[in-house]
């Protein structure tokens, strides 16, 4: 019983619902609908999806083909065409067609960048064992202890991108709540401030970065530490923060008049007002704005790390692209689908978080 | 209509002792600027409230009843006259003007228990946590909520809500209590109980009372008086009837007194005029 009810919640939290009546055996009818509505047609479209890709990766892949043979033959003849056609049936790596992976090429990069990692980890494990002795007596004399330097995981850089987006998000969150209070409960402030948001909210991510990248590599001059990741939080939580600064200015100054009333009836004072009053009423708009704050932070962190050299996602992918090798389009792939895993679990994570803080319960989209 | 008027505008000044008076507005008047000049709502109000008096007031809709009664709770600016509670005139809202809302504007992210001890807390500073809990749950026992201090406004219905509304304005221990057809949203039946309710609770605690109200029956059945509005524009005391009634009374011994329904006809009569 108790792993069902976790089965169950798990299943809300990702939006389908609690099929408790799936784990307990009693379905009646209208289970049935909703069972064919919600898991049969999501798992049927997710199958089409995967047949079309399929298809048309193949096609892509024949087009390929194609085009090398007859390149073959028009530039070296018969022959050279000949050789290349069973150079592509064979499967060597040295002649694919390089195009659209297929979803089984994407599944199989998958898992050779998990076993990837599990190499590195092991590598790791075993540099840490090897130094952990000559580390001790490092630090022990005043040195720095000596650090692992291999190239990260494609799951140390899910992480890595992990750690920077939070950062990020609470950067956002630090400057964007209590700042947009403050303009909401003025209308001096929201005059002084409304230029800057109107002109500054539109700024595309690479702009902030480079904004950032200016200010942050001056600051850090003298220090030898890698900036990327500090560059690419504040570039993220800057470009990330605006829909949270105008939906808690606009939660705040727009609270329901009732409760403005009896606040005054009753005399409250200004800290009341706003812990006891305005805040809680405006809960539910300041998370509408966090939400949407985190998922622009997750999609501008992927450009950000590119430019920023910062080893998450978004410099996996970029190098993938730029390495060229044969697996590289089916890693791209795969790294496409992390990023929207990842991002669709983040707003999930931020719709439980806003139905346990919040008064209004808000039914996931 | 003239002459009920002019007794209206002049009678009932100084009727009572002054030290009876508990609630005075005086020549009061409401004006509204618009493009097209000043829209005059309420103009050449007088009414005095007597200590522990209970007055309805009717009228039509959109005569400024609410306009007076949120000038009365200091929430709408005065533009002419004045309005004074025991001869001290008021300066913008206190708790010592309890209101009740038409919607019971309850913190919808507070328990029941919350909603009454935001006011308490508020008027009763020096009192110790659990006096103060103590004060707002027997009032919310007196609205007959005591199974729901801990419920969520949202989890009640409206007619539970509006009992909140009434025991958050008692326990403040208002001098004046101020009703904006707090019952205008419940159904007849729910209305019916929560006017026992509430005078049930008046009855003890004896709060002078000015409620506006739609319903007929409602305002015979709670009022000392019943003061009927003129329509608007320029709005003011059309007439006054005394319900002699006396208290406590019984919705059945109340309808089934020989004066009900002469008192009705007078309320309707002026109604339709």
């Amino acid at each position: 019983m108790k792993q069902s009810v976790t089965l169950g919640k798990v299943t809300k939290f990702i939006g389908l619902g609690s099929f408790m009546g799936l784990f307990s055996g009693k379905l009646e009818k209208d289970d049935y609908k909703a069972l064919l509505r919600k898991v049969i047609v999501p798992i049927a479209s997710v199958l089409l999806f995967l047949g079309l890709w399929h298809l048309g990766a193949k096609a892509l892949y024949n087009v390929e083909a194609e085009f090398r043979i007859e390149k073959a033959l028009n530039e070296q003849g018969q022959a050279a065409a000949d050789e290349m056609a069973a150079c592509i049936a064979s499967g060597d790596i040295t002649c694919q067609p390089n195009t659209l992976p297929s979803p089984a090429q994407v599944w199989a990069s998958f898992q050779s960048l998990l076993n990837d990692h599990a190499l590195i980890s092991a590598d790791k494990a075993a540099f840490a064992e090897k130094t952990a002795a000559l580390n001790e007596k490092r630090v022990a004399e005043g040195k720095d202890p000596i650090v692992y330097t291999g190239r990260p995981s494609f799951v140390d850089q899910i992480f890595r991108s992990l750690k920077t987006v939070f950062a990020g998000f609470f950067l956002a969150l630090l400057i964007a709540v209590p700042l947009g209070i403050f303009i909401g409960l003025s209308p001096s402030l929201k005059s002084a401030f409304n230029w800057f948001i109107q002109i500054f909210k539109p700024v595309s991510p690479v702009v902030w970065y480079l904004l950032v990248f200016m200010i942050v590599k001056t600051l850090l001059i003298d220090s030898s530490e890698d900036s990327s990741f500090t560059i690419s939080f504040i570039s993220v939580g800057l470009c990330s923060m605006w829909a949270t600064l105008v939906n808690t200015s606009m939660g705040v100054s727009t609270v329901d008049n009732d409760y403005i009333n009896v606040a005054k009836v009753l005399k409250l004072g200004n800290f009341q007002k706003v812990f006891k009053v305005v805040l809680p009423s405006s809960l539910p708009l300041i998370f509408t704005g966090l939400k949407i704050t985190l998922s622009v932070a997750w999609m501008v962190l992927i450009a950000i790390e590119l430019l920023a050299q910062s080893p998450g996602l978004g410099l996996f992918v970029w190098e993938e692209f730029q390495n060229g090798a044969n697996d590289s389009n089916a890693k791209i792939i795969v790294a496409m689908f992390v990023i929207g895993i990842i991002g669709f679990l983040l707003d999930r994570l931020m719709l439980a978080i806003q139905n346990w803080v919040s008064f209004e319960k808000t039914d996931a989209i | 209509m003239s002459t009920i008027t002019d007794t209206a505008k002049t009678g009932h000044n100084g009727i009572f002792p002054s030290e009876d008076v508990m609630l005075d507005l005086n020549d009061l008047k409401k004006v509204y600027p618009t493009p097209k000049g000043d829209y005059v709502v309420l103009e050449h109000l007088n009414l005095q409230i007597k200590k522990e008096e209970f007055v309805t007031i009717i009228g039509h809709s959109g005569c400024g009843k609410t306009t007076m009664l949120s000038m009365i709770a200091g929430l709408n600016p005065i533009s002419g006259g004045n309005i004074s509670v025991l001869g001290k005139n008021i300066k913008g809202p206190g708790p010592d003007r309890g209101v009740i809302f038409q919607a019971p504007s309850l913190m919808p992210w507070m328990t029941a228990l919350q909603n009454v001890l935001l006011g308490v807390n508020q008027v009763f500073p020096h009192a110790t946590k659990a006096q103060r809990n103590d004060i707002a749950k027997y009032y919310l026992q007196k609205v007959g909520l005591e199974d729901a201090f801990n419920k969520r406004a949202t989890d009640l219905s409206q007619g539970m809500q509006q009992r909140v509304g009434i025991a958050r304005a008692f326990a403040i221990k208002p001098k004046v209590l101020l009703l904006d057809e707090p019952f205008g949203m419940l159904d007849s039946l729910t209305r019916g109980e929560l006017q026992d309710t509430l005078i049930d609770i008046w009855n003890k605690e004896k709060i002078t009372a000015v409620m506006i109200t739609h319903d007929v029956d409602e305002a015979i059945f709670l009022a000392d008086r019943v003061v009927m509005m003129t329509s608007g524009p320029r709005a003011k005391i059309g007439d006054v009837l005394d319900i002699d009634f006396e208290r406590p009374r019984s919705r059945k011994s109340v309808l089934e007194h020989d004066d009900y329904y002469k008192y009705r006809k007078h309320l309707i009569d002026f109604l339709e005029h």
